[in-house]
């Protein structure tokens, strides 16, 4: 991937030749106007002309009234991070006009409403206004629906302004209605009446255009919390509770969405799964450790407050052996936080959750397709070692749209470890013990309820127990159990994703991260190269850290381990893991809200490398 | 029935073959005398003489003395002992991993009415097919003598002074919240106790079981209302009650007007042979008015207060396959490849 500009300062004001997929667009609007379908229609018929483009919406915490934002940025060379610079602005809500003009990255552009009367002064970027009332109007809508196709006005302008396709308009429209002619005629029509409009009535005097790429077309378009949806769909997962929080519910949302369509028996229409909204989180994670138990591939999903309440429980499951999945979609925050925005802030929490020792071990996303590839991996894993298992998405990943890969079908079968039925019982010499460690590796056998051999029966319970799940106090089979614990926790390294790893020639320096910051530092690390500084990579994609990250720490001068969140939650669990490398492990944590950007990290290494 | 086995004397068995030691489950650990250890058998005879198969019912509990019991029945079920309030949720996902199992629940009125009172109410209006047994004792036994939530006003107990709270009545809270099957009994009336645990052990949905359990070390003092003295002083039975199994004959015959029967969801049938006055369980708005009369008049009411056996249960609800989930073979639980480009083509 090469890159255009060499500096994190792209000033595009002096040049006159056209700027042709390279820039971002903003849209200012109001919250609950029904914004969200018509920067979803622009996101989608520019993803449908083939050029690579990511949408994030910035929003606040509430359900109708206040500022939101739209940013969509279109990139030929594929980069999809955020970015500071917003070089077209669509400014829709008067309350941030002022805020929002004075946003507009010079040479920029600046569209909004003509009803909005505001003397412009800054004179270093084009302005256009649109007659937004009187195409509404002229639309013949619904007086119930003005509001809303006002947004398609922009849509409109915006497709005339820079070129975008009409055709793929009306297909990202045709999808959102799910083909449904009405809306689709009525929201079209206006887009259409406003790209007449423009045609006939402005003067393109800006330098910004889109042209058809040939890049997206084998392409998807997800949010990560369908994408672990589906994943743990195809993980067969069997029984799901949650309680509303975002940035989590659309993850159970669309576990209702697609269970139904997927694992509904055609012949009998009998279910294979159950989803149940609990009363509380406690509730939820009871459940799901219950059904995990029962021998359910069972999962649950929540944000920071709702893991926090998870806790005690997760401590049970730890202590007693029950396989479980948690998706924690992390935002902003102890309590309500920012509940809207982004971070990678559960990372320490989650790994000591419970109490007495506990070790948690979690899996790291980085983009849609491995929201699905985790999704169903989760279960493997979880069954596998009978523990909860972690997957800490985010906001930013969970909620937005994202251009990938394909989702590919699972490659391995299903791996529902150690489990004992009857006729394996039958089989067995020794006689079975639920805590027995037979295979040197610290996962003992289980067995489940409705097992009706006579010696699977056992009895699962938080206070100490032997190897044969006996109540037992004492000392010597207390701290046996615990060693075994922190053993299989070893065995985990095995089990859990590799990291990934990505190098350059000669590079002395490298870069850890996790999660969803990884466009920001794919791009990041090329311009870095170009301020004359070469970065190995290694994304973590696990805790516990792998044999891959044992050697990587040890092969630079300097790591920078980068992280959303303010206290460099993962680089203290690496300098507790590899208290020798301590010195070259270098925190990078920043946090406000949102995602981080090339920028910003290229901004913050270059500001370390120089001390 | 008498049968010679194998590799003994001649024992005791019902007719699934099973003797009482098959019930059984390790020695108790709880004080003598108390309330909750004569519970405990009654839940070992009752499943014996309805022919439970030991490996059909899974146990669950909280956190407290009570909670501590189910290790001293059924040793031959599986069980889970959860955490303290949240035993209800831990059912609830289990008992969705094999739909013929029933479940098997002993809480405290600690852990049902203070901590896990949200748990409690929800796990009701779900309606999942559970025995949840209250072991009452109106006190801490566990955590040594605090008051709990169902302690009475003005009760004065060592160390903790006077009780200055309204107490929560379980079985009226069971009732409001839309509980499918409510029963008090007094652990002192250990026949009663035996015939609705078969009863509930019958029922499709939840069955809430308050038992007056007197705790012998910290609340047993005779004017205390969940002591030994006071239940057998003040209970007043709503009926005599008797389980008929569905398999067997209704035996004895009852004159017009002198007993009432309900048919459970298995088929079984609950005699309520009237004592005193006329009372029909499923009368919701009249179990209302007799618990609220027996408070009001200060009398330990027991017996089936309320049954409804049509509510769907929550497996009902759920529409889930014949074959319990946990045996479901991976090619019914996860969709065929072809499927993948179809939800890919859904991804825009
Ligand atoms: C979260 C939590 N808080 C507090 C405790 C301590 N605790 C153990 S048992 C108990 C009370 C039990 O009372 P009850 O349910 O009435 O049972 P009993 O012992 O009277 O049968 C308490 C508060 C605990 N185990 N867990
Ligand atoms: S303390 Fe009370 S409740 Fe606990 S075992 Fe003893 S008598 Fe029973
Ligand atoms: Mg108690």
């Amino acid at each position: 991937m090469s890159i255009s500009q060499p500096a994190f300062n792209e000033s595009p004001v002096t040049q006159p030749e056209l700027i042709i997929n390279d820039f971002s667009i903003t849209v200012a609007t109001v919250n609950g106007s029904g914004s969200q379908t018509s920067n979803l229609t622009i996101l989608r018929a520019l993803f449908k002309m083939g050029i690579p483009v990511s949408g994030k919406n910035l929003f606040p915490s509430n359900i109708q009234g206040l500022p939101t934002w739209y940013t969509i940025r279109v990139s030929k060379d594929g980069y999809l991070a955020r970015r500071e610079e917003q070089e077209i602005m669509v400014a829709m809500n008067p309350a941030t006009f002022i805020q929002d003009l004075a946003n507009v990255s010079p040479g920029g552009v600046f569209i909004y409403p003509d009803d909005i009367t505001f003397k412009i002064e800054r004179t270093d970027i084009h302005t256009y206004t649109m007659p937004v009332k009187r195409l509404v109007k002229e639309s013949e809508a619904p007086s119930n629906l003005r509001d809303y196709i006002a947004n398609m006005v922009y849509v409109g302008v915006l497709s005339n302004l820079l070129n975008v396709d009409l055709d793929k308009i009306y297909s990202a429209l045709d999808f959102h209605f799910k083909a449904k002619t009405k809306p689709i005629e009525l929201n079209f029509g206006v887009v259409k009446a406003a790209y007449d409009w423009a045609a006939t009535n402005l003067v393109k005097a800006d330098r910004f255009q889109v042209a058809p790429m040939n890049e997206t077309n084998d392409c998807i378009m997800a949010d990560g919390n369908t994408a672990a949806a589906l994943g743990a769909i195809y993980g067969g997962v069997q029984f799901a509770a949650w309680y509303p929080i975002t940035p989590a519910t659309s993850l159970a949302e669309s576990l209702n969405e697609y269970l139904p369509k997927l694992r509904r028996d055609p012949e009998t229409e009998k279910n294979t799964f159950v989803v149940l909204q609990a009363e509380d989180e406690l509730a939820a994670i009871g459940m799901a450790i219950g059904a995990g138990w029962s021998g359910l591939r069972s999962m649950t999903s929540t944000s920071g407050p709702g893991l926090s309440l998870m806790t005690e429980y997760a401590g049970l499951a730890y202590f007693s052996e029950v396989p479980v999945v948690v998706w924690d979609v992390q935002r902003v925050g102890p309590s309500t936080g920012l509940p809207t925005r982004t971070a990678q802030g559960d990372i320490t929490f989650t790994y000591f959750m419970g109490h007495g020792d506990t070790q948690m071990i979690m899996l790291l996303p980085c983009s849609v397709n491995e929201c699905f590839e985790f999704g169903w991996k989760a279960f493997d894993i979880a069954e596998r070692l009978q523990t909860p298992i972690f997957v800490l998405s985010d906001l930013d990943l969970g909620m937005n749209q994202w251009m990938s890969n394909p989702f590919t079908y699972p490659d391995q079968p299903m791996d529902r470890g150690k489990i004992l039925w009857e006729e394996d019982l039958n089989k067995l010499e020794k006689r079975w013990g639920r805590y027995q460690d037979v295979d040197g590796d610290g996962i003992p056998y289980r067995t489940v309820p409705g097992n009706k051999h006579p010696l699977a029966p056992y009895f699962t319970r938080g206070t100490g127990h032997d190897e044969n799940a006996r109540y037992s106090e004492d000392s010597e089979t207390w701290r046996k159990l615990l060693d075994r614990l922190a053993l299989k926790f070893q065995t985990a390294r095995n089990y859990v994703p590799k990291p990934v790893v990505e190098k350059m020639e000669g590079a002395r320096v490298a870069i850890i991260s996790y999660g969803s910051t990884e466009p920001a530092i794919v791009e990041a690390r090329q311009k870095l190269i170009q301020q004359g500084l070469k970065t190995d990579f290694l994304r973590l994609r696990a805790v516990p850290f792998t044999q891959e990250v044992d050697d990587f720490v040890k092969d630079y001068d300097r790591i920078y381990v980068i992280e959303m969140n303010r206290d460099g939650q993962m680089h203290k669990l690496l300098c507790m893991a590899y208290p020798e490398q301590t010195t070259r492990l270098i925190s990078i944590a920043y946090t406000d809200g949102l995602p981080m950007t090339a920028r910003n990290i290229g901004e913050m290494i270059l500001a370390k490398e120089e001390n | 029935m008498d049968v010679q086995t194998a590799n003994g004397p001649r024992s005791q068995v019902n007719l699934i073959g099973l003797s009482r030691a098959d019930y059984r489950g390790n020695p108790t650990t709880l004080c003598q005398g108390c309330g909750h250890n004569s519970i405990s058998n009654q839940i070992i005879s009752a499943a014996y003489e309805v022919n439970l198969e030991p490996e059909s019912v899974v146990k669950f509990s909280g956190i407290g003395c009570s909670s501590k019991s189910p290790t001293y029945f059924l040793n031959r079920s599986f069980g889970f002992n959860g955490l303290h309030g949240r035993m209800p949720s831990l059912a609830t996902g289990a008992l969705f991993g094999d739909h013929t199992l029933k479940g098997l629940a002993v809480s405290g009125d600690g852990d049902t009415a203070s901590i896990g009172m949200g748990q409690f109410k929800h796990a009701i209006r779900r309606n999942l097919r559970l025995v949840y047994i209250v072991e009452n004792n109106g006190v801490y036994g566990l955590t040594k003598g605090q008051f709990s939530a169902t302690a009475e006003m003005g009760l004065r107990l060592k160390n903790q002074g006077t009780n200055p709270y309204m107490p929560i009545d379980i079985a009226l809270e069971a009732l409001v919240g839309n509980a499918t099957f409510v029963a008090r009994s007094f652990a002192g009336d250990p026949k009663q106790v035996k015939e609705l645990i078969k009863a509930a052990l019958s029922h499709g949905g939840i069955s809430v079981l308050d038992i007056i359990s007197p705790c012998v070390t910290f609340n047993n003092q005779d004017s205390a209302m969940h002591s030994y003295t006071w239940g057998k002083e003040h209970e007043v039975a709503l009926h005599e009650l008797s389980f008929v199994p569905p398999a067997e004959e209704i035996m004895i015959e009852y004159g017009e007007g002198e007993a009432k029967e309900v048919t459970m969801h298995d088929g079984s049938t609950v005699i309520l042979k009237k004592l005193g006055k006329d009372y029909d369980p499923t009368n919701r708005s009249e179990a209302l008015r007799v618990l609220e009369e027996a408070n009001a008049q200060q009398v330990l009411l027991t017996g089936l207060i309320y049954i409804n056996t049509e509510q769907p249960s929550l497996r009902e609800i759920y529409n889930i396959t014949e074959t319990p989930l946990n045996r479901l073979s991976q090619e019914r639980i996860r969709p065929s490849r072809e499927s993948m480009e179809m939800v890919n083509g859904l991804m825009f």
